[in-house]
């Protein structure tokens, strides 16, 4: 054979007799017979890349690289501003190691795939409860594209053509809303609340989009943004923090016609930013106008309650161009991660976890608005557990200086309030931590060195 | 709370308390328990703000019920870790366990997205490497892994064309062309990116049909999105001239690299002309499909085309404060950039395992992965092909496309064939896709499967074909023995039920 | 199962004229039978206009979806709600309870570039 690659592997079973068998069964002479349809100028081009390595190898190197990193998990991190370092019980990680999850593909053989199915389901009805919303589809791929894909959607119901952005929001929400509809013939713009609190909401507008709690942790009178928007004729749509609706009014108590956000506060580890889990709920008079894969109920031949995608008419694999979306995924794996976690922490949980990081949030702010030059939550809003502060020291300065002291300092927000940091705080932050956080800032603004 | 059943149980399937999580829920039940602040409480803000203590229904159920509960339900799953899952162009192979081990170490799941670049120099290298390797492996060298799954990254990659023709000036070409066997996210991120979709023919041979091409790509043409190997699992053996087609029409060609289990080491997309691609991680390299998703779909452009790449690519960057390396890795986002398509820099835990895997195969072993995926493929195909029709009679790459034809004209449709394989505890083969083939099935066994697996699922569906012919009802009315029977879809579209309601509403 | 007194499309819709310039539109029993389970009917809004061979809104199947095509010009007067709830009414009475619109015609004369029931039968062999 004129194979250069290697004759045996734990993942490859084949042996070369195995495959000196199956080539005869084949009809071939050798292996090369079955690639003639490569170009042969350009076959067998080789890999320039490392030879294969045992487990063993493999886990150090990578064990290595872990290491490297300066990680959450092993010091006080008061970084937030879309990804939240939240308690995950032990269930979550326990249920994650089912292979008969992991292992499986989207489920489209309704029959052997009940369990994806309804856990998909319990994850669309604790969504949607926990939104107040009528419905929630089976999951987006993180809290920004569910976003974007809601303005879309709110263009599609309303036929307009501009998708109105709160300038509140975070700039990433902008960003990402920006790159899915570029072609799309609408336009993303941003207004600011006193235009939409009075009333100066262009007739053209698809949609008033806003963040609550907001890019500074701020929560926004959603209830008075959707009427502004709905007395205009667009819609209103929220991006939310799933744990604030522990104790906030959620979107579905405030009118709210579609309701995203990052599903990763649910369960999920950081993960350096993914992989997530989009949430996207709706109210129902919309469904057929929803993005992404939807769960139903239904009945077997028997009688007997089954689970089965539905409303499928809407996707890409029937309709083409015409789709709700491209997307072809429900993230159902971290959706899972969500559903795990609901379940595990109940009502009582999910409140006392968001009242845990109002209360401490709101400690940190204190102390620190007890240091000299400092300032936090200038604006005097109610916020959640993120709020800007400003200190005698600019940003940078500030957490390089915390790094050395073996903390994750807050989000340098410099470029959108001057001198700000967005500190983020979460039941993981103990209280020990809060007071070396703020020992270490009365430090650094004194002009004290490391 | 529903009442359990409590009659003896007649069924595997009659044995399960398939109760969902709010009718076993006891109010008080609690599955963990918190602390109680260390921090001096707070006042809340206004009532009006706040949502009613009991307003929220979760359920509350304890934690063995949690873990009964959803062990249970992943009993009712087939997946690769229980069953043979012949699922083509899906690429069910197996997910080996050390990738998820190390995407759990805490130093990779405990690192925030915003942290310096300095503090997460592991994570970044992991990345860059990876970018290294999907660039060695495609043959394009520029590469950003921030898509988080195919279509994502197919719809990057349109961005890019159509950037990159726009910094040319010729934002006017509006046209996508699209084989006619391409999979429905191929129209729709076209349509995405605004595109007009133009459809291409397929030959009788499984092949682009080139004439057809020739007529149709033009001065209005952004790109061409050729599936290869495609979704007849064949090699386009005209890759050549067609790419020259495009390319002297002035547009690019996007090759939707999804599956490239059948390309590794074996010829690389570059070399034959492609400019823009997407690989799905969670089908060549290993990463779990996790009953749908999350995904990572990197795109892989020419030098030419990289300063369009989407937002992040890691760069490493000299840098006189980076001890005794010299060097760094940062983030960086390329001057041209089609900007962010989502939150953060792509699906890092889903990145770590494709290293992991990539690592352990290496580049010899990562060429035997594509012989011994082609070399099953084509052992089933042979063995098949006096039973079943073949969608093209001709050897086939990574997955060969059954059409069930013969069965049908025999009263018994691709569909039951697929649900009657359930019941032999393997998973259906993709059915009736590609949409240009009357009765597909369409089967990919993968490289991690044994010669014996493959030889049990020949011999199941012979003996399947003979049901066929001696007793056709039990198949028709197949799947028998799983948890559910066929289940009512339609009633499902026409009178939704989306999420748990209490009894009676 | 094409009954006489309809005229027909060839895109599988039908059309009956009742009294004056009104006339009931459906789709065939083919129509029907090809789509398998009807689940979702995109009905046009009254009041609106409709173009002779133009879509007018679109049909559902489980696992596909098809454009529907006005037989004639005019304005929507009536829609048939009933098929919100049920819409299998498509599938077990297309020509009666599976009725979608009702369109006051702008131009009788339309009405003769449909085909009578041979004429269609003739096309769907």
């Amino acid at each position: 054979m004129s194979s250069n690659g290697i004759s045996a592997h734990p993942f490859i079973p084949n042996t070369p007799s195995e495959r000196e068998q199956m080539l005869a069964t084949i009809g071939v002479e050798n292996f090369d017979a079955l690639i003639t349809d490569i170009p042969e100028d350009h076959r067998n081009p080789g890999l320039d890349l490392p030879a294969s390595a045992s487990e063993l190898e493999v886990a150090a190197r990578m064990q290595a690289l872990a290491a490297i990193n300066q990680d959450a998990g092993s010091r006080p991190s008061f970084l937030g501003a879309g990804a939240y370092r939240h308690f995950i019980p032990s269930t979550v990680g326990a249920v994650l190691q089912r292979g008969e999850f992991v292992t499986s593909y989207t489920p489209y053989q309704p029959e052997g795939a009940q369990g994806t199915l309804q856990t998909g389901f319990e994850f669309q009805s604790a969504v949607a409860q926990i939104f107040g919303m009528e419905v929630a589809n089976a999951g987006m791929y993180d809290g920004p594209t569910a976003f974007a894909e809601a303005g879309l959607m709110a263009a599609r119901v309303s036929r307009r053509n501009r998708i109105l952005i709160l300038d509140s929001a975070d700039r990433r929400l902008f960003e990402v809303a920006d790159a899915y509809s570029r072609y799309q013939q609408v336009t993303v713009e941003s207004i600011g609340l006193d235009k939409v609190l009075d009333g100066d909401i262009p007739d053209d507008a698809a949609c008033i989009a806003f963040q609550s709690p907001n890019f500074l942790g701020e929560i926004e009178d959603a209830r008075a943004i959707s009427d502004a928007a709905h007395a205009a004729g667009a819609l209103s749509v929220m991006h939310t923090y799933p744990i604030a609706l522990g104790m906030f009014k959620a979107p579905g108590q405030c009118d709210v016609d579609i309701a995203t956000s990052e599903g990763q506060p649910l369960g999920v580890p950081l993960t350096f930013g993914g992989a997530y889990v989009g949430l996207f709920t709706a109210k129902q008079r919309f469904i057929r106008q929803l993005p992404g894969r939807i769960i139903g109920e239904t009945a077997d031949t028997n009688g007997r309650t089954g689970y089965t995608l539905t409303l499928q008419t809407r996707e890409q694999h029937i309709r083409r161009e015409r789709a709700t979306s491209n997307i072809c995924t429900s993230t159902q794996l971290i959706g899972l991660m969500v559903a795990v976690y609901c379940a595990t922490m109940g009502p009582s949980g999910l409140r006392k976890v968001a009242e845990l990081s109002y209360h401490k949030a709101h400690y940190l702010a204190d102390q620190i608005n007890g240091l000299d030059g400092w300032d936090a939550n200038p604006n005097g809003r109610v916020f959640f557990n993120e709020f800007v502060a400003t200190g005698p020291v600019g940003p940078s300065e500030i957490n390089r200086q915390l790094a050395e002291r073996g903390i994750i300092g807050g989000l340098d927000i410099a470029d959108v309030v001057p001198g700000g940091m967005l500190f983020c705080v979460t039941e993981m932050n103990s209280r020990h931590d809060i007071d070396r956080l703020v020992n270490a800032l009365a430090e650094i603004g004194k002009g004290g060195a490391a | 709370m529903n009442a359990p059943s409590v009659s003896p149980n007649s069924s595997i399937a009659d044995m399960q308390d398939r109760r969902l999580l709010m009718d076993r829920s006891v109010p008080g039940h609690h599955a963990v328990a918190l602390p109680e602040p260390d921090v001096p409480v707070s006042d809340l803000p206004d009532a009006d703000l706040l949502r009613d203590v009991g307003d929220l229904q979760l359920p509350e159920v304890d934690q063995l019920e949690v873990i009964r509960y959803f062990t249970l339900l992943s009993r009712l799953n087939f997946s690769i870790d229980t069953n043979f899952y012949p699922l083509g162009s899906c690429t069910m192979k197996y997910n080996p366990k050390l990738n998820d081990q190390m995407a759990s170490l805490g130093g990779f799941a405990n690192i925030h997205p915003l942290q310096d670049d300095v503090a997460v120099q592991g994570a970044l290298e992991v990345m860059h490497e990876l970018q290294k390797w999907l660039g060695e492996a495609t043959g394009l060298p520029a590469v950003s892994l921030a898509p988080l799954a195919g279509a994502q990254g197919e719809y990057a990659g349109l961005l890019i064309a159509r950037a990159a023709l726009e910094a040319r000036g010729e934002s006017h070409r509006n046209v996508a062309l699209i084989p006619d066997s391409a999979h429905g996210t191929n129209p729709a991120s076209a349509a995405m990116a605004g595109l007009d979709v133009v459809v291409v023919k397929t030959d009788e041979f499984g092949n682009v049909d080139v004439e057809d091409l020739r007529e149709k790509a033009d001065d209005k043409t952004c790109v061409f999105m050729l599936t290869i190997p495609s979704t007849l699992g064949l090699f386009e053996p005209n890759i050549i001239e067609i790419n020259q087609i495009i390319h002297d029409a002035g547009g690019l060609v996007y090759a939707d690299g999804a599956n490239l289990n059948a390309l590794l080491g074996l010829v690389k997309l570059g070399d034959v002309g492609v400019d823009i691609c997407h690989s799905n991680l969670h089908k060549t390299f290993s990463t779990p499909h996790g009953g749908g998703g999350p995904g990572a779909g990197p795109v892989m452009v020419t030098r030419r085309l990289a300063s369009f790449l989407p937002d992040p690519v890691v760069v490493q960057a000299r840098s006189s404060d980076a001890g005794p390396r010299g060097y760094r890795y940062r983030l960086y986002r390329p001057i041209e950039s089609i900007g962010k398509i989502n939150g953060f820099h792509g699906s890092f835990s889903i990145l770590v395992r494709a290293y992991t895997y990539m690592q352990s195969l290496g580049g010899d072993g990562l060429r035997s992965v594509s012989e011994n995926a082609v070399i099953n493929a084509n052992y089933i195909q042979a063995q098949l092909r006096d039973r079943f029709d073949l969608a093209v009679d001709r050897i086939c790459m990574h997955e060969t496309v059954l059409s069930g034809k013969r069965q049908a004209d025999r009263g018994v449709p691709a569909l039951n064939i697929a649900k009657r394989l359930l019941d032999y505890g393997i998973h259906a083969p993709t059915m009736y896709f590609p949409l240009i083939v009357p009765e597909a099935l369409m089967v990919e066994p993968t490289e991690t499967e044994s010669k014996e697996t493959l030889d049990r699922f020949i011999s199941v569906m012979q003996a399947i074909d003979d049901e066929i012919s001696s007793e056709p009802e039990t198949v028709l009315n197949a799947p028998h023995s799983l948890p559910v029977s066929r289940l009512d879809e339609a009633t499902a579209a026409r009178r939704p039920v989306l999420r748990w309601q209490p009894d009676g509403d | 199962m094409y009954p006489d007194d309809l005229k027909y499309s060839d895109e599988h819709e039908w059309a009956r004229r009742n009294d004056g310039d009104v006339v009931e539109v459906g789709v065939t029993h083919y129509a029907q039978d090809t789509l398998g389970d009807v689940v979702f009917v995109e009905l046009p809004e009254v009041g609106s206009k409709v173009d002779q061979f133009d879509k007018f809104g679109e049909i559902e199947s489980v696992k596909a979806v098809s454009d529907l095509f006005s037989p004639v010009s005019g304005t929507v007067t009536a829609v048939n709600s009933d098929l919100e709830q049920s819409p299998e009414l498509v599938n077990s009475d297309p020509y009666g309870d599976g009725w979608i619109m009702e369109v006051k015609l702008d131009d009788p004369a339309e009405l003769d570039a449909l085909m009578d029931s041979e004429a269609y039968q003739e096309i769907l062999e």
